[in-house]
């Protein structure tokens, strides 16, 4: 049967088909659809962690009890994770173990851009890398074998334009789930890492690295192919694919197993070609490795070690080095002679975290003298120091309030950093009143920690949770805090108000997210008390909830041109001409409403009043 | 047999996705190999989105490459405007009449692009450009939701794929209850198609000496809403 498959996808039904047993992640692009797609497949358990450390530790139990399991993440993920990885490998599995990083080149969708192979290399754990669908596909059975039969978790590596990327697969009409029988078996030198014990296992670790390198050499999926042999290419994952566009007479190296590397294969294949070419997306991993064989190779002489490659790219730096000939230079130059506005990404029309980023905004660092503020006669809002709030922000949706028009964050560092950043700046002995926003699933992600440290510290500052009852950035996940499974069954909900009360808060506030007056009151006495406080601003995302409510409109005659409203950001407020107007199609009305309370000449009506 | 590139751009909550979820299907069961991806901003929703669909014997990269689409599949002006320069020089420019502009234009820092810059901004790389009215034909069959699926009926008329293909896959992605608009949807927009080719040749060679003008006249869709 022929399917047309995201990698993502053709991950999931590879381990399905596989017999995952148990599915464990953190949702983070471009990995988030793995488990996604998993949940819709009757059978395996299939859990959203409350981070990727959690969900390995997870994965790893399961394994322990003899069952094959998976455990997905983004790139950045691994760094959370990054601790029972690396303990994974000394202890090793039962069932097999599979451990799927997917990267980020060009940082479509990330803080950061990283190579996560180096990970597979620095934990000794082997790796693969699928070039396309099929690849990904067929290699997910090959990971769990690999995996139980070198007694290791093994690693395959995505990278977005494979993750997300649909192609053509091949799937066997047989094909079905058949998970193994879980077992777990006492093994104290095995499962206890105690000193004397892991120094049983260092050796262990270092003989597998040398069983696999001569098992990667004869791996089927390692392909040779040779056409011309002047020029020799060395390449896996979507790098693999540009290259063979770029270089379309070149013999190709394409390798599957990347870490360890196929030494043999690699020595023989060099062999047969005159010119040597590593082509690989960021770090020179393979390239460094082949030339510490003592083997000639060109690699990041031309292919840049930033960024996502394309064949624009790579064509034009292979034709530099002079590797290609007569190309036909790209056409884009032109682009420059023609100035089109930039479309940033944008909060949504009604979104729950537009009214306290424009409060924010308004007490904030970034203060911008706006008209509710010249009617005070251009002073500061009363008990703020001059500078106004500092507001850390956290990684989700909100943080787009970083953007122009409202421009309500300061910083923004990794999962769960909002708050010890708070902390570190109070604790540093800024003047000004430090505010953390951070999301309802960051918060339960590797927020809880940061907020018991400012407890046991005796912080003043101000932690904004945003709670909008989802994971909105990575589309609509469930995470310990809404109560709701992959799945989508109800499992239990934690709490925010009570967890904040119990990790010691006394100061915790529920403030209605569309509510912009409530917000500002209790944000002003909350960054003025001196112990720490707790504000959840609770509105649903509108995106997951579909409110059906009338959109409002804006009265032309009274409206007189002043802005406020379009320095909310909302997307549905647009100017026209010189008065602003509300497109109908997005607002959604009375379950946002925040226009309405900022508009100085009570311009914006509700529909009915518009149609009496 | 030779390649077909096709770039599809957009908003999101346009429904580039979908259309291209639906050419890649189609082209797959057509018995083609497929590569499509997707390059979708930060925002859910409101941000541009650019769908690469690649069709051939076998195909590579899951990217196209500047200078080589054979088909660009505007949902909006500026978006289409965005991604002239991967159209071929043959290639055909299909671009809705549809207008969403971006927040930095509702804040006054930028201007929204008028058919006339779009044209010459896509003239710099072909000559072949159809500006279709996707919208005003869905909304005039009463759901403007189906404006993208207009622009794919135009498309489908240049392509080496079954009507019926089309229709079949059209069916099962969308609700029972609005199959039937857009179906006609599809149908209104290959005829456009038809229209289009037959004034196009004769077109071609005016279009050379005063593109945007004689662009507006020739699809019948002069200027903005
Ligand atoms: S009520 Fe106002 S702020 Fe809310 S969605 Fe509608 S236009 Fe936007
Ligand atoms: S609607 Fe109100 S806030 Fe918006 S520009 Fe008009 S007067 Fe100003």
């Amino acid at each position: 049967m022929r399917r047309l498959l995201s990698g993502n996808e053709a991950i999931a039904l590879g381990a399905y088909h596989a017999g995952v047993s148990v599915a464990t992640a953190y949702p983070g692009t471009p990995s988030t659809e793995i488990l996604e797609n998993l949940a819709r497949l009757p059978g395996p358990y299939v859990e959203w962690s409350a981070n990727e450390k959690v969900a390995m530790e997870v994965g790893l139990g399961a394994s322990y009890g003899g069952v094959r399991a998976l455990v997905s993440m983004k790139h950045v993920g691994l760094n959370v994770a990054a601790d029972p990885f690396f303990a994974a490998s000394v202890t090793g599995v039962r069932g097999g173990l599979v451990v799927v990083s997917c990267d980020d080149p060009g940082m479509h969708s990330s803080q950061g851009e990283q190579d996560n192979r180096h990970f597979a290399r620095f934990a000794k754990i082997p790796m693969l890398e699928p070039s396309d669908s099929q690849e990904a596909y067929d290699l997910m059975s090959i990971a769990f074998q690999l995996s139980e039969e070198f007694d290791t978790p093994v690693m395959v590596r995505s990278t977005t334009r494979i993750s997300h990327c649909k192609g053509v697969v091949e799937i066997g009409e047989a094909a079905s789930w058949q998970p193994k029988r879980p077992r777990f078996i006492r093994d104290l030198d095995k499962f206890v890492m105690v000193p004397s014990n892991a120094r049983k296992r260092r050796p262990l670790m270092e003989e597998r690295v040398a069983t696999l390198a001569r098992w990667a050499d004869n791996f089927p999926k390692n392909e040779v192919i040779i056409q011309n042999t002047r020029l020799g290419v060395i390449a896996s994952g979507a790098a693999y694919q540009y290259a063979r566009e770029v270089f379309k007479k070149a013999s190709f190296l394409k390798l599957v197993a990347t870490y360890p590397l196929p030494k043999q294969l690699i020595a023989d294949f060099s062999r047969q070609v005159e010119t040597l070419v590593v082509v690989e997306e960021l770090d020179p991993f393979m390239e460094e490795q082949i030339r510490a064989m003592g083997l000639e190779v060109k690699g990041k002489e031309f292919v840049p070690p930033i960024g996502e490659l394309t064949i624009d790219t790579l064509e034009d730096s292979a034709h530099r080095v002079g590797l290609l000939k007569n190309v036909r230079r790209a056409l884009s130059r032109k682009e420059t002679q023609v100035e089109l506005p930039v479309r940033p990404p944008v909060l949504c029309a009604g979104c729950p975290h537009i009214a306290t980023s424009f409060v924010l905004r308004r007490l904030g660092f970034y203060r911008h003298l706006n008209p509710l503020e010249a009617n005070e006669g251009g002073k500061l809002p009363s008990g703020l120091r001059q500078g106004g709030i500092i507001a850390t922000s956290d990684i989700g949706c909100y943080t787009l309030a970083v953007y122009p028009p409202l421009l309500a964050l300061d910083t923004c560092a990794c999962m769960g950093a909002s708050i010890g950043q708070a902390l570190g700046l109070e604790k540093a002995g800024v003047a000004n009143k430090i505010v953390a926003v951070i999301g309802d699933s960051t918060f339960v992600h590797s927020g809880i920690t940061g907020l018991v440290d400012m407890v046991y510290n005796q912080s003043a500052g101000t932690v904004v949770i945003l709670d909008n009852d989802t994971t909105g950035m990575t589309g609509h996940q469930g995470h310990p805090g809404t109560g709701i499974s992959p799945r989508g069954e109800k499992l239990t909900k934690v709490d925010l108000e009570y967890l904040c009360r119990g990790l010691g808060v006394r100061d915790v506030n529920v403030v209605n997210a569309f509510d912009i007056a409530q917000i500002e009151h209790t944000l002003r006495r909350c960054v003025e008390s001196e112990e720490t406080s707790v504000i959840i601003a609770r509105g649903p995302c509108p995106l997951k909830e579909r409110p059906t409510s009338r959109p409002f409109s804006i009265d032309a005659d009274r409206c007189d041109g002043c802005a406020t409203c379009l320095r909310l950001g909302c997307p549905a407020l647009l100017r026209e001409g010189d008065k602003a107007t509300i497109d109908k199609g997005r607002c959604v009305g009375d379950a946002c409403g925040i226009c309405l309370q900022v508009c100085p000449r009570e311009a914006i009506v509700r529909a009915e009043k518009e149609i009496a | 047999m030779r390649k077909i590139d096709v770039l599809m751009a957009g908003v999101g909550g346009q429904g580039v996705i979908l259309a291209s979820d639906s050419l890649a299907e189609v082209a797959m069961r057509a018995g083609f190999d497929v590569k499509k991806s997707d390059a979708i901003g930060m925002a859910q929703r409101g941000g541009s989105v650019v769908s690469h669909i690649r069709i051939g014997a076998k195909v590579f990269a899951p990217l196209i490459k500047k200078g080589e689409a054979d088909f660009l599949v505007g949902f909006e002006r500026l978006e289409a405007a965005r991604c002239a320069s991967y159209i071929n020089p043959n290639g055909l420019a299909i671009i809705s009449d549809q207008e969403l502009p971006p927040l930095s234009v509702a804040g006054d820092a930028a201007s929204y692009p008028d058919q006339e810059k779009v044209a010459r901004v896509v003239s710099l790389y072909t000559k072949r450009l159809a500006f279709v009215p996707g919208l005003r034909i869905a909304q005039a069959l009463g759901n403007a939701r189906v404006a993208g699926v207009v622009l794919l009926g135009f498309l489908s008329a240049f392509l080496p794929v079954e009507v019926a293909l089309w229709q079949e896959d059209i069916a099962r992605r969308v609700d029972a209850k609005f199959r039937e608009i857009n179906l006609k949807a599809f149908a209104q927009g290959r005829e456009e198609a038809m229209v289009f080719r037959s004034t196009e040749t004769e077109a071609k060679a005016v279009v050379r000496e005063e593109v945007p003008k004689r662009l507006r006249n020739i699809t019948r869709n002069g200027g903005r809403r």
